[in-house]
């Protein structure tokens, strides 16, 4: 608590920096694209937030697990914390999706397998945050949790490969890679850098907020409980 | 364990079990199909292998919550987590009693509904098959899916919004071996694909599932 | 062969009630558990029979050696008696459920649904249970609730027979079955700090 206390005011100001050299760079100083015209703008909002998506899924089932094998309370808490804001992220990234594909594959949907993948994670979020709801203990509702998110990922996997199988897509490729020839241009991507650095500050802050509530409503319990023992 | 299957299947024979509910609304639910989509015969066709695998998974979620919530609710349950069976074999053979119980029959059946939907001749037999191999997967992945609302008062609703994403590859691979078995096309990936979900499930979710128990009747 | 309770302190719904609990129960030894109502009675037992963890402390003796009953009886209301109680025969391996029947006096209903038995006959039912399980150690939570003078006596019975077998009873009542038992009041062992985890006090 005293070292996010510490860390969160500057943390929230290098985000609101990244945020807005990003997006306003993108927005405002970059060409238009030769075939796509000013609809590829749009891509820093939807790369960065189709990026935390899918991290906010990783950093949940990493915190389940050490939940799981450490018992650490905060570290459940951080996976409750993330999931509202992975699904907010994948709930981003498909709005934006579907507004691109109208003008590009005059479409704003197709079952295609990155849509339908993205589809997937937002049931996965929804059943997630539901099942933390519904379970009435803390302890058991992390505990259900966790498990739900390990299952989770496991099928969140197999899906993946079931949906290439099922269809080969619409989609375009990822738009960048380690491999330098398949990048986009250097125009489109050091702006579209900063605004995925953007959200991954973004994520970290608000997960740091959300987590110090959740500390901070377990404390409130705790001391109720306590009043009423006495 | 034999018994605890027999007592449960058992349980789901006699009145008030539900057996042959979750068959019938599988029958209904294809019959209501053409008034959805019209009376057309080519584009029934098309779609039927779809309806099909979606109609028996739906069938198939009707009655997860029958699967540990009485038991639960009776305090059996609680009984046989103390009991010398682990509860994962408790969980494999609730599986199996709730696949016997609701995936054989409706495995059997699918195949006379297909003539309701006027499926491809060549497609009958991988339908057939698909499910024998399939539903498996999805009573397992059910149990699993019970197991975490196990305890909870409203948790019907609940478990089949956890559980319908699970079936997604299950599904995939189902409808795909018979699509391509009524297109004549090669089913070989999608049925080992199929296969290996299954086996994979029954492998590794009961442990999963037992753990959710555990959780849940603490 | 014994039972015995190392300083545990046991939670339910994320408080600790109970705190220290020490004890030993030995072969042939009934223990009849006191305490008003809330102070964690039926939490210890669950704790005992494996249900749910302890927050701290040790239980020896106890793995593979328990037959719970707690306030269901786990019936299944379409089968009959005999095939409830087989059903449980089986699940513990064990053989033969004349005498259970015999003991708790369910010889006239053997072919009768447990759906149409009264409260009484069922709890008789759930209480046979433990004698087709074979476990040494029985741990019952309010055993004799809704049973006649009648039944109370036939338990009384069982009970003695399971004692003087080198058994072990471990129960949570409040009636006075005329056994000659140990009682042991949880009441002194009613925790003093109320929040569970430590998580929670590292915070405060």
């Amino acid at each position: 608590m005293s070292t996010s206390q510490v860390i969160l005011p500057w943390l929230i100001c290098i985000t609101a920096a990244c945020l807005v050299v990003g997006l306003v760079w993108g927005f405002f100083f970059t060409q238009d694209d030769f075939r796509q015209g000013s609809t590829v703008k749009i891509i820093y909002l939807h790369v960065p937030s189709a990026l935390m998506a899918i991290n906010a899924w990783l950093m949940m089932l990493v915190a389940s697990l050490i939940w799981l094998i450490r018992r650490h309370h905060v570290s459940a808490l951080a996976a409750k914390a993330a999931a509202p804001i992975g699904l907010v992220m994948t709930l981003i990234a498909l709005f934006t999706g579907a507004i691109w594909g109208k003008p590009i594959w005059n479409t704003y949907w197709a079952p295609d397998p990155r849509l339908m993948s993205f589809m997937f994670l937002l049931f996965c979020y929804v059943g997630y945050i539901a099942l933390w709801e519904a379970v009435d203990d803390v302890d058991a509702a992390a505990d259900m949790t966790s498990i739900l998110c390990l299952v989770g990922s496991v099928f969140a996997l197999l899906s993946r490969y079931a949906f290439i199988f099922w269809d080969r897509g619409l989609h375009q490729e990822a738009s960048l890679s380690l491999d330098k020839e398949t990048n986009i241009a250097n125009e489109f991507y050091y702006p579209l850098l900063i605004c995925m650095a953007g959200f991954v500050l973004l994520f970290i802050t608000l997960v740091l907020v959300r987590t110090r509530t959740e500390i901070r409503s377990r404390r409130i319990r705790a001391l109720m409980a306590r009043e009423r023992m006495a | 364990m034999i018994a605890l299957l027999l007592r449960d299947v058992r349980l789901a024979i006699r009145a008030g079990g539900g057996f042959g509910l979750s068959l019938m609304f599988f029958l209904i639910l294809v019959n209501l199909v053409p008034f959805g989509v019209g009376p057309n015969n080519e584009l029934l066709s098309r779609i039927a292998p779809g309806i099909l695998w979606l109609g028996a998974l739906l069938a198939c979620l009707l009655s997860l919550d029958r699967i540990l919530a009485l038991d639960y609710e009776d305090g059996s349950l609680d009984l046989l987590a103390t009991a010398p069976i682990p509860l994962e074999g408790v969980v494999t053979m609730k599986a199996l009693a709730h696949w016997i119980t609701t995936g054989l029959p409706l495995t059997l059946a699918a195949p006379t509904l297909g003539v309701l939907l006027n499926l491809p001749g060549s497609a009958y037999g991988w339908l057939a098959i698909s499910l024998l191999i399939g539903t498996p997967a999805l009573s397992i992945i059910g149990t699993f899916g019970a197991s975490l609302t196990v305890g909870l008062k409203r948790g019907g609703l609940l478990l089949s919004l956890l559980v319908l994403p699970l079936y997604v590859p299950t599904l995939i691979y189902g409808g795909e071996v018979v699509r391509r078995g009524a297109e004549g096309a090669s089913t070989q990936t999608a049925l080992m694909m199929l296969g290996g979900i299954t086996a994979g499930c029954m492998a590794l979710i009961p442990f999963a599932a037992a753990a959710a128990i555990r959780v849940g009747l603490r | 062969m014994e039972l015995r309770l190392t300083d545990i302190a046991c939670a339910r719904g994320g408080m600790i009630v109970l705190d220290g609990v020490t004890f030993a129960l030995a072969s042939g030894q009934a223990l009849m558990l006191r305490g008003p109502n809330g102070i964690g009675k039926t939490t210890l037992l669950r704790v005992i029979a494996g249900l749910q963890p302890a927050v701290s402390g040790q239980i020896d003796g106890a793995d593979e050696q328990i037959a719970y009953a707690g306030h269901a009886d786990g019936l299944k209301a379409t089968l009959t008696v005999s095939e409830n109680l087989q059903f449980w025969a089986k699940i513990y391996g064990t053989s033969g459920i004349d005498d259970a029947i015999a003991a708790f006096d369910l010889t006239m209903l053997i072919d009768r649904r447990a759906h149409d038995l009264s409260a009484g006959q069922k709890r008789r039912l759930g209480l046979a249970r433990l004698l087709v399980t074979g476990r040494r150690i029985w741990a019952l939570d309010e055993p004799t609730v809704s049973l006649d003078a009648i039944s109370v006596g036939l338990f009384a019975d069982a009970v003695r027979a399971h004692c003087a077998g080198g058994g072990m009873v471990l129960m949570a009542t409040h009636i006075d079955l005329g056994l000659q038992a140990d009682t042991l009041d949880l009441t002194p062992y009613k925790a003093a700090a109320a929040v569970e985890t430590d998580f929670d006090e590292a915070f405060l």
